[in-house]
């Protein structure tokens, strides 16, 4: 379970949010709603341990994140921002070496299905540079597939996708959290994912 | 995991590093004696700066696509990561300027015993400069201008690696012992082996946040 108290974070002398509470728990979806610039990306990076929150604490089955490190990064799964992919580097290189990085041996025919599953059948062996943005977001998502962690911390993993992929992505959300998994996500695109519990988190 | 890169700048730090070398004959002029007594301090400036080079693209493409993040939330230790980052770092920029040091010490009519001790030398210290030079570049990840900065904050460390570098060279052509300067160089590469993985790992949590 993972637990926010009187969470604050401040950016350039702004009080983006003060006073955030909030858990979630095994099979629970939180989604952060909020316009550009009201701290989402800034509270998920707090919530994976890499900026430090101004005040508050974030525990994971109650102990703190901080103190915990590499242990809770073992059941972390985070897609940010910036999605971490190499433009020298083809689809599949690059889906090892974030696999390898999240500490997960993945043998090739693991990346090939993986790869494929989410529709870049015959675009494994292509370099990073001459995918299309959506098809470079669907390389980051790949690992989703592989990952055995327990939370996943994903900011805007819909952005540049088509219909089908949105679809995709539901279709595992939806299975990752039936088997016990949690999700805490940040999207402007109306989805709708059926989960044990779904929180809303607005920030303005 | 170290091989995480295909880097052209191989190329460019390789070739900086002949060009900054072979102009010295050509500015000085064919004068052998003086250009046996400059020879080692040139090498070493040179591969200095030559390994420099690269410094300032060491963590900022991981920093800018994101891949930094990913490295700080990986399950694996930070710094052995970091230790991974530097090896590979030292590989691509270090042991090209140690391989063609002994070519580019002809041009400087060094005696075959100058030359393997150059490049002995260049072997034991290239490595102290990537270990120290991440330290600096995780230090001005994301800060303006940060690669003339890296130059301002890591040249002065660099200094005691170019004063027993070049000092055994030096010393050697002179006839004198090396072995000091060599003790001294192993000192370095260990004592920076220990500290420089931890300290750049801590200046990329610092820098990240």
């Amino acid at each position: 379970m993972l637990t926010a108290t009187n969470l604050e974070c401040v950016r350039g002398g702004h009080v983006l949010f003060t006073d955030l509470n909030f858990s979630v728990k095994s099979g629970e979806l939180l989604q952060i709603h909020g316009p550009n610039g009201s701290g989402k990306t800034s509270l998920l990076r707090m919530l994976c341990g890499l900026t430090q929150p101004n005040t508050g604490k974030i525990t994971w089955n109650d102990s703190n994140i901080r103190s915990l490190g590499e242990q809770y990064y073992s059941s972390l799964t985070y897609l940010g921002h910036m999605i971490g992919i190499k433009d020298d580097l083809t689809a599949i290189e690059n889906l090892s070496i974030s696999c390898a990085l999240a500490g997960l041996e993945v043998d090739n025919k693991m990346a090939l299905d993986a790869l494929q599953q989410i529709g870049l059948k015959g675009r494994e062996n292509l370099l990073a540079r001459v995918l299309s943005q959506g098809q470079r977001r669907r390389v980051s998502l790949a690992r989703l597939l592989l990952v055995k962690t327990k939370l996943w911390i994903l900011d805007e993993p819909l952005t540049a996708l088509d219909v089908t992929a949105i679809k995709l992505i539901k279709e595992k959300l939806e299975w990752f959290l039936a088997q016990g998994g949690m999700v805490i996500l940040t999207t402007h695109q109306d989805i709708d994912i059926s989960a044990a519990a779904i929180h809303h988190l607005h920030l303005n | 995991m170290l091989a995480m890169r295909r880097q052209a700048d191989v190329l460019i730090t390789l070739f900086f590093f002949i060009i900054v070398v072979s102009l010295f004959p050509l500015g000085v002029g064919p004068e052998m004696n003086i250009l046996r007594a400059i020879a080692p301090g040139v090498l070493w400036v040179a591969a200095l700066l030559a390994s420099m080079l690269s410094l300032g693209r060491l963590f900022s493409i991981d920093y800018m696509d994101g891949t930094l993040e990913q490295l700080l939330i990986s399950p694996s230790p930070l710094f052995l990561l970091v230790l991974g980052k530097m090896v590979s770092h030292w590989l691509v920029s270090g042991l090209p300027l140690v391989l063609m040091a002994p070519i580019l010490g002809i041009q400087y009519d060094l005696s075959m015993e100058a030359l393997s001790v150059l490049t002995l030398s260049l072997l034991i210290g290239t490595p102290i400069l990537s270990l120290i030079g991440a330290i600096g570049a995780a230090l001005t990840l994301g800060v303006r201008g940060g690669g003339v900065l890296v130059s301002l904050l890591v040249l002065p460390l660099y200094i005691p690696i170019l004063i027993f570098g070049a000092g055994a060279v030096e010393a050697s052509a002179a006839g004198l012992g090396y072995d000091a300067h060599f003790s001294l160089l192993g000192a370095f590469l260990l004592v920076s082996l220990v500290f420089a993985p931890w300290a750049a790992a801590a200046s990329l949590r610092i820098s990240m946040e």
